[in-house]
């Protein structure tokens, strides 16, 4: 049931033609930020907080500006406007988005995840997902009583843009201990249950167009291999198993990061990306995999 | 309302209990972590006295709430002066310096590590590169500094852009020649923008003029300190009319 066994119906490269994408989204930004310093060729400037595009697009990250703001200190235009565009971007194609295309983070804790799964490391702490909108909350909280922008100093992400591209430091540690974290203390830990940036951007993409929708739900048959592969597992039910309750299809859950995973998996084809409107196509039930 | 079933009630009042305790954990457990975080904040507040900030970095608590560590003024500097502080630096991880040994500040006329960043942590309202006040220019090894010595090195004073108005060299006797001057390098704090070109070009095998942060090197007289002779001139004569000023006496001289 590991998700990177083909399957008899479909090539490696269909089951991971998402992920493969992703992978290439990722990487690609960081290649952007890199070619200037590497090569001379500056077309992005900066770093993932705020950012300067062929020196006419500024995007500035809205969680640290918020941050900034908290600290009592009015940002100027150009990172106002950045955060702007970065706002109303992600709020229309989905605030995880960032996560899944963006964060190089992701990368590391889906290795972590891998490993884990790979050789069943116990899935150890398993707080509430809900955890990490009380540290949002507590970065906003310590931003506006020190008047520092207080996740910044621990930020895994900025911290290994920055690394690469300013000078490493002790950056790597971090990164090596967000690893070590989700591989041994807690599975998933990171990004599931910690990470405020990340819940930042699923509260701005609550109200996203861009959806993944179960809309074959009729054909699932019942593998599992979407809940075992879905990094926000619970996001799937509602939309999959929900057609009874009179639920849609679409998965609305802000939790869901647009990964696009499942529907690399999904051997039934029950997936896809839509518009929040869509419906099911409600097709007739195929016949069960196993009963045929 | 019907009495409530107290077998009812009891896992009722049970759950409210786990739910309450659930709340509490998490709300310590984030509570302890902000403490850490705030902690870590102040500590990154204490900047090193060699770390001078870009021009038009306001103060230190300021600054730390207002630049989001993005290098952009880094990239724009043409002279890389500035770089973003690594972790495990004694400076507030990611936020941007220089060390004016290593390379001074050129106080370029356009001032680009100001345009470039988008936040606003750099004053935009710094238009003029004199009025940048980055640190001052101290000093500090005055038992080193070759002027002091009654040599005439003179080099702080000559590579200073902003020659004769920053720093100028003052006349004092010789004492141990009798017979020479000393023309001590002197800053003048009003003027001086803490660019480093001085500590940076100073002969000695450790600077004896440094630019140290504007707070560790300046004194600051009472809010309700007056100076007798200023406000004097400023009234264009004594405050006091009919005070009468004795001669000063002067050591040696028969009255
Ligand atoms: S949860 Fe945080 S670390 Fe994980 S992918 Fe999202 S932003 Fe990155
Ligand atoms: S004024 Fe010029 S040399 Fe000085 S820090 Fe700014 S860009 Fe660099
Ligand atoms: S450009 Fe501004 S916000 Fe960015 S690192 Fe420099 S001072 Fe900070
Ligand atoms: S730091 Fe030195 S060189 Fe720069 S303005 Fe001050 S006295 Fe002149």
């Amino acid at each position: 049931m590991t998700d990177n066994v083909p399957s008899a119906s479909r090539g490696l490269l269909a089951r991971n033609k998402w992920l493969l994408l992703r992978r290439a989204s990722q990487l690609g930004f960081l290649a952007l930020f890199l070619a200037g310093p590497l090569t001379g060729i500056w077309i992005v400037k900066g770093t993932l907080a705020s950012s300067l595009t062929l020196g006419v697009l500024p995007l500035t990250d809205p969680y640290m500006l918020l941050q900034s703001v908290f600290a009592a200190n009015l940002p100027a235009t150009t990172a106002l406007v950045g955060a702007a565009i970065l706002l109303a971007t992600y709020a229309l194609i989905g605030g995880r988005v960032y996560c899944s295309w963006v964060c190089p983070i992701n990368i590391v804790t889906d290795a972590s995840h891998w490993l884990s799964s790979r050789f069943d490391i116990p899935k150890g702490w398993q707080p509430k997902r809900s955890l990490r909108h009380w540290i949002l909350g507590m970065t906003l909280a310590a931003s506006a009583v020190t008047g520092a922008i207080v996740w910044e100093l621990v930020n895994p992400i900025t911290l290994l843009y920055r690394g690469v591209l300013y000078g490493v430091g002790l950056a790597w540690a971090v990164v090596l201990a967000v690893f070590l974290f989700d591989l041994f203390v807690s599975r998933r830990g990171w990004c599931g249950h910690l990470c405020p940036v990340g819940a930042f951007y699923g509260l701005v993409g609550r109200f996203a167009l861009l959806r993944v929708n179960a809309a074959s739900r009729a054909a699932c048959d019942d593998c599992m291999d979407c809940y075992a592969v879905c990094p926000e597992p619970h996001v799937i039910t509602p939309a999959l198993k929900g057609a009874e309750k009179g639920h849609g299809s679409v998965i609305l859950s802000s939790d869901c990061s647009n990964c696009g995973r499942c529907i690399d998996v999904c051997d039934r084809k029950v997936f896809e990306f839509s518009s929040r409107f869509a419906q099911a196509t409600e097709r007739s039930p195929q016949p069960h995999r196993k009963a045929a | 309302m019907a009495a409530t079933d107290p077998d009812k009630a009891l896992p009722r009042v049970k759950d409210r209990r786990r739910f309450l305790a659930g709340i509490a954990r998490t709300a310590c457990g984030v509570g302890i972590a902000g403490l850490l975080l705030g902690l870590l904040a102040r500590q990154g507040g204490a900047r090193p006295a060699w770390a001078i900030r870009p021009p038009g970095a306001g103060e230190e608590a300021d600054f730390a709430g207002a630049c989001v560590r993005c290098g952009l003024c880094v990239r724009d500097c043409p002279y890389n002066t500035l770089r973003l502080a690594e972790l495990g630096t004694p400076v507030a991880t990611g936020t941007p310096y220089f060390v004016a040994r290593d390379i001074p500040c050129e106080m370029c006329e356009d001032i680009p590590c100001v345009v470039a960043c988008p936040t606003g942590a750099l004053d935009h309202g710094l238009t003029e590169i004199e009025k940048a006040r980055m640190g001052v220019a101290v000093l500090v090894g005055q038992e080193d500094c070759l002027n002091y010595l009654g040599l005439r090195c003179d080099v702080c004073y000559r590579v200073c852009p902003l020659i004769d108005k920053a720093i100028k060299l003052e006349k004092q006797h010789n004492m141990r020649t009798g017979a020479h001057a000393l023309f001590i390098p002197t800053v003048n704090s009003e003027q001086c923008t803490g660019c480093g070109k001085c500590e940076k070009s100073c002969v000695l095998e450790k600077a004896a003029i440094r630019v140290l942060p504007t707070e560790l090197a300046k004194g600051e007289l009472g809010a309700h300190y007056r100076l007798g002779w200023e406000e004097r001139e400023k009234h264009g004569g004594p405050l006091l009319p009919d005070i009468i000023d004795l001669p000063d006496r002067m050591p040696g001289v028969a009255q």
